[in-house]
């Protein structure tokens, strides 16, 4: 299913873990949808030094986030800011098609922690990164898709309030 | 390194009786069981055992009961659209539970389309339905309840004797997706006394691609195959004669070991359920702690994801599956593990691990100490996970 680079930085990841004295850091995606990613920059002299991940998702949200951060690790800001979750996925050779939202994640990380970093330096009050702690029964979008009954799978609107299918309420849907 | 294969939901490997049933029935060349010739007698001679066989396993009287088809979901398909359709005039309502199936549950979106309305009650905790719900979801209207023996990724056995004896006071069919039970489990249509029970041949060492439905006599259905004659009269095309001849090998094995088969069985679940509470920190057991399947364990590890299990198993040559969403390609939570109440993330991190005739306890117990390697590796890289201090 995936390419052998895929499987390659799957297995080994590349700069797995956090960096104490990050000065930059993006959390994108939240565990509801089936993937989180967290990017820890290190950056000097507007380089990054050093960067590192984690990440909870399947093996191409895995495999994604270490080729981002070999990607991105000695480059320029301004490098760093044209690097695009296309050019992630052509590193890996390609994704599979249903796994492709996962690559979305890798870039929009790398460009949240660099804001991050940009807006500290700018002494601008920086909110702490907000954690979905596991809620009860609610349910996700994947990433701005489409919207699924929790109780039956079946696609529902929301704004219906109730599943055609199975008749059940829908509860309000947490942001991707 | 041996392959550990936990994975017989998704397959299971052709028990060497059923493959020499099935090689002897290739090179005999029986005929078509239709054809009115010698040749065709012998065919149909080989269709009616295979029919014998089965009907035995589901201690069923009238071996006519039983219907051939291409699988489980065929016969589920068949069962839902036909008993919809063919009492179209008597009401548009059905009822089912949130836990079945897609086969159930995408037929069911299919007739919404064409205006049959669907009630689905939800389960306990423990992925039970509670009977006294689907007596309250029945109606005038309704023409078929459709509730799983048991569930395809907790295990959790439904009551289904109870439920059955609501619709029959209601005159209501009832319908019950039997698939991971039969020849697993005792299932007798008698004793339960159902009006239409679905089976796959593959759950019990058969070929896939075989499987069957029962059907009460005087149960009114329309067929889903139109065309020749073929089992009485209720699904048309020649039928897979070398796959139900394997099928009914593998039944009559089936009704012979059981009782030897769920003793060993249960010894390696409790193995495998202790073995995962004393290894891995975080984790819940899904279903339900006696009424379920002696082959399965589905078990959520928290701050995980699934698919990452899955590979890193694979590397080992250990083949589990999982219900994570991304895994499943549709990137949606299992609806199963919402309706027991999981959470999102929690259901993420799944694994649904069948077991049987060729499983050990030494294949068990490398799973385990593999397993907990994997999940501290994925956990160690997890955003969500703070290590225990």
């Amino acid at each position: 299913m995936y390419s052998s680079t895929v499987m390659d930085h799957f297995k080994s990841p590349r700069n797995v873990g956090e960096i104490e004295d990050a000065n930059g850091i993006g959390e994108v995606g939240n565990p509801l949808c089936g993937d989180m990613m967290t990017i820890f920059l290190k950056i000097k002299e507007d380089r990054i030094d050093d960067i590192k991940f984690k990440t909870f998702g399947c093996g191409a949200a895995i495999a994604v986030s270490s080729m981002l951060t070999e990607m991105a690790k000695g480059k320029s800001l301004e490098e760093a800011r044209k690097i695009t979750n296309k050019d992630v996925a052509e590193a890996l050779e390609g994704l599979p098609k249903n796994k492709l939202h996962c690559s979305n994640l890798g870039a929009d990380a790398l460009q949240k922690a660099i804001k991050n970093y940009e807006d500290r330096k700018a002494g601008k009050a920086v909110p702490e990164p907000k954690r979905v702690e596991f809620p009860v029964i609610s349910h996700a979008h994947s990433h701005g898709e489409k919207c699924y009954c929790p109780y039956c799978n079946v696609e529902v609107t929301e704004a219906e309030g109730v599943c055609k299918s199975c008749g059940h309420t829908i509860p309000p849907g947490q942001p991707a | 390194m041996t392959p550990i294969y936990l994975d017989y939901l998704s397959a299971n490997p052709l028990l060497p009786e059923v493959q020499e049933a099935m090689i002897e029935a290739i090179r005999k060349n029986l005929g078509n069981p239709s054809s009115q010739h010698q040749l065709g007698d012998q065919a149909a001679e080989a269709l009616e055992k295979a029919r014998g066989q089965v009907a035995c396993l589901l201690n069923c009287a009238n071996p006519k009961e039983i219907v051939f088809t291409s699988g489980g979901t065929e016969a589920i398909n068949q069962a839902l659209k036909g008993v919809a359709m063919a009492n179209q005039g008597k009401g548009n309502h059905l009822v089912t539970s949130n836990i079945e199936h897609n086969a159930v549950l995408r037929t069911l979106r299919r007739l919404r389309m064409l205006d049959f309305k669907v009630s689905s009650v939800s389960v306990d905790p423990y992925g039970r339905v509670d009977p006294a719900e689907v007596a309250k979801a029945i109606t005038p209207q309704t023409v078929l309840v459709t509730i799983m023996h048991s569930n395809n990724e907790i295990g959790t056995i439904q009551p289904i004797e109870e439920i059955a004896r609501i619709t029959r006071e209601k005159k209501v069919p009832f319908h019950s997706d039997a698939v991971t039970s039969v020849g697993v489990v005792p299932v007798d249509v008698q004793k339960l006394d159902v009006d239409l029970l679905s089976f796959s041949a593959n759950q019990f060492y058969g070929p896939a691609g075989v499987g069957g439905l029962y059907v009460k006599q005087a149960t009114s259905l329309w067929p889903l195959l139109d065309g020749g004659v073929q089992e009485n009269n209720k699904r048309a095309g020649t039928e897979n004669l070398i796959g139900i001849i394997g099928m009914g090998a593998a039944a009559e094995l089936a009704v012979q070991q059981m009782e030897a088969r769920m003793k060993r069985l249960l010894v390696l679940k409790s193995r495998l359920i202790q073995g995962l509470k004393d290894s891995v920190e975080e984790i819940f057991i899904n279903g339900h702690p006696e009424l379920s399947l002696p082959n399965l364990v589905s078990v959520s590890i928290k701050y995980i994801e699934g698919e990452g299990i899955v590979l890193m198993l694979d590397e080992e040559k250990i083949y589990v599956s999982t219900r994570s969403a991304c895994a499943a390609g549709a990137l949606q939570a299992s609806h199963v593990l919402l309706a027991i109440g999981r959470d999102f993330a929690d259901s993420q991190g799944t694994l649904v691990l069948t077991f049987g005739q060729e499983t050990t306890e030494a294949d068990i117990d490398r799973f385990l100490a593999v397993l907990k390697n994997v999940v501290q590796a994925l956990r160690e890289m997890s955003p969500l996970y703070k290590k225990p201090n």
